[in-house]
């Protein structure tokens, strides 16, 4: 944000249409020159293909083989069509489907309600000037910069039932990581203790871009800090909030990594990411049936994602 | 970001108004240092807990616990190092994130400089493609890429597997096709504040589009490239289920991944765990410590602009 500049100059675009070099030249609409033209298409076609290809095109084919039966060994043309049978196994004779929604959902609010609230409410108390300030951020963000998976293993030093600090100092002897009934907190609280910092460090940056004379506005006409932030900077912080929140969905459906390095997703730890895995890497290859619950991933996210899409353009386009 | 400051102006009045307010809100101010503090710690107790543990022998702290002091070494982090041939697979790291980062700010350098530079009807759509690309779940991708990596021959000097399964060319192309769209989404609105003079003064030079790209708009585009440089390193660094599911061959596995091995392997000495732990997480650490305004200004260039 330092980095740039408060609003992008251009507002209007997308109304001029065919291949011409806009605003800079006004009026007078120039072509490109054949080999610029051929230069631009490159520019645009080799990123292109790369994301296509191994993005979009997986994505669509996904679908497709949701309603087959392949195993994914055989050749294209054992491919057999068999309707939403997949889908209907998914949802009714597989018994780790639920308890995997389930924790995905229980993933889901405890980041939105605990982890993501409480990420926002460290940053307007770091927005204050306070001596220090940056010290407390810098600690609180520290993990953001391990990767999930390492963030297992951290922690696998306070849950081990032998040897982790929670069993030492309290004496029991829980398997924090491995005891069904417990695991998934144990996961939680250690994602959460990444989700946190990132939340603080994203709602951080945007209250540093709120305009200083609304706060000082509210607080003329007699409004208490708690007030202010309440009616004029959450609301002024609309497409920020939004973000932080898909970023929430996005992250808890994701869930995958800590699952996988403590024990691939299994007894307690299921969530739906870790099954598709297991459908398709795992000793039994059921393609068509893993894919049908990587579509259920894909649509409840593509939904979050357009969410995503249409706040930071609306943005842009301001 | 960070370093804005409230400067207000403020007049004589309001000042002794503010500090007579400054007075009664001390005892407040001291109750937020101390709950900051407290947050601050309890954030980075589990890593300080490892780095702590990691320099313990594993025989004392099997004798007298792990709440205790005492029994210091450093030979974790040699046996740690030997054991799971860290000295590999930081090359294997090495030879997937240094790649596929160039590649990613170069491929959506590209695209980014197209799309703020010109404006077509499509442009919306386009930078919609490449940006929710960044966003899927990477597992709904997988059985379609998988098959695809498996049919794509290459020839033996590429790679040993002979073909883009098991092979760093295959982890370095999905990560930037992950990645691109997330750079292009930034650069793009980085992009789009150059003034437009500038291009017309190329144009009158006589500069054709790719010098207009490579010589005009990128090395005006350095801060907005470092922080991705920073950040991009960081997440393929990261970067954990690609590796897991596309390398079949554990000795070329990426540090990240690699984990996975490494705990079976020290499954009863935690202490053996934390050192491993500690040495994966040197590198990011490092960024963390020296380009950290980078990184923070790489993270949140995508969330706000402005």
């Amino acid at each position: 944000m330092t980095d740039l500049p408060a609003s992008p100059q251009q507002t209007s675009h997308s109304r001029g249409g065919g291949l011409r070099a806009s605003a800079a030249t006004t009026g007078r609409v120039t072509k490109l020159a054949g080999r610029d033209r051929m230069v631009v298409a490159l520019m645009v076609v080799v990123p292109l293909t790369l994301v296509i290809g191994l993005v979009w095109l997986p994505a669509i084919v996904t679908v497709v083989l949701s309603f087959t039966n392949w195993d994914g060994i055989g050749p294209l043309s054992d491919i057999h069509f068999i309707g939403a049978k997949n889908y209907d196994d998914v949802l009714n004779i597989y018994p780790p489907f639920h308890p995997a929604v389930r924790n995905n959902l229980l993933f889901l609010a405890v980041l939105f309600l605990f982890a993501t609230p409480f990420g926002m409410f460290l940053a307007t108390l770091l927005d204050k000037e306070i001596r220090g300030s940056r010290l407390y951020q810098t600690a609180i963000y520290l993990p953001v910069v391990l990767s999930l998976a390492l963030v297992g293993f951290i922690w696998q030093l306070i849950y081990s039932r032998d040897q982790g600090l929670i069993n030492g100092i309290f004496g029991t002897s829980v398997d924090w990581y491995g005891d069904p009934k417990v695991n998934i907190w144990a996961v939680l609280v250690a994602s959460s203790w990444k989700h946190v910092g990132y939340v603080m460090l994203l709602y951080l940056a945007g209250l540093k871009g709120v305009d200083p004379s609304l706060r000082e506005a509210a607080s003329m006409d007699g409004a208490t800090e708690v007030r202010t932030y309440f009616s004029v900077v959450f609301p002024v912080l609309r497409p920020i909030n939004i973000i932080i929140l898909v970023i929430t969905v996005i992250e808890s459906l994701r869930a995958f990594d800590l699952v996988w390095v403590i024990n691939k997703g299994r007894n307690g730890l299921e969530v739906i990411s870790a099954l598709v895995t297991q459908n398709i890497v795992g000793e039994a290859s059921r393609i068509g049936f893993g894919s049908a619950l990587a579509v259920l991933m894909l649509i409840i996210s593509l939904v979050f994602i357009t969410i995503y899409l249409s706040t930071v353009m609306r943005e842009d386009q301001r | 970001m960070t370093t804005l400051s409230n400067s207000i102006g403020t007049t004589g009045d309001e000042q002794i108004g503010k500090r007579t307010r400054r007075r009664r809100a001390r005892p407040l101010r001291v109750l937020l240092h101390c709950f900051l503090a407290v947050v601050a710690l309890t954030w980075l107790f589990p890593v300080a807990w490892a780095v702590l543990n990691s320099f313990r022998d594993y025989t004392y702290t099997s004798v007298h616990g792990y709440v205790s002091l005492g029994g210091w070494t450093v030979h974790n982090y040699v046996d740690a190092w030997q054991r799971a041939d860290f000295t590999k697979h930081f090359i294997n790291s090495f030879y997937i994130t240094a790649p596929a980062v160039v590649l990613t700010l170069f491929l959506s350098s590209m695209v980014a400089f197209v799309l703020a530079r010109f404006s077509w009807r499509f442009n919306l759509v386009m930078l919609g493609l490449f940006t929710a690309a960044n966003l899927l779940p990477q597992q709904s991708l997988l059985i379609p890429l998988f098959r695809l990596y498996r049919t794509i021959p290459l020839p033996l000097w590429m790679s040993d597997s002979g073909q883009l399964l098991d092979s760093y060319w295959g982890l370095i192309l999905v990560n930037t096709a992950f990645q691109t769209g997330f750079c292009t989404f930034v650069l793009t609105n980085y992009m789009k504040t150059l003034p437009r003079e500038l291009y017309e003064a190329a144009m009158v030079d006589g500069a054709g589009i790719w010098r207009q790209y490579w010589q005009l708009t990128m090395p005006l585009c350095r801060p907005p490239l470092a922080a991705l440089a920073t950040l991009q390193v960081t997440w393929i660094y990261n970067e954990f289920f690609w590796a897991t599911v596309l390398m079949s061959s554990g000795d070329k596995f990426p540090v990240t991944s690699s984990l996975n091995n490494l705990r079976g392997e020290f499954f009863t000495d935690l202490n053996l765990v934390s050192a491993g732990a500690v040495i994966v997480a040197i590198p990011t650490l490092v960024i963390f410590f020296a380009l950290q305004k980078q990184f923070v200004s790489g993270l949140t260039l995508g969330a706000n602009k402005g």
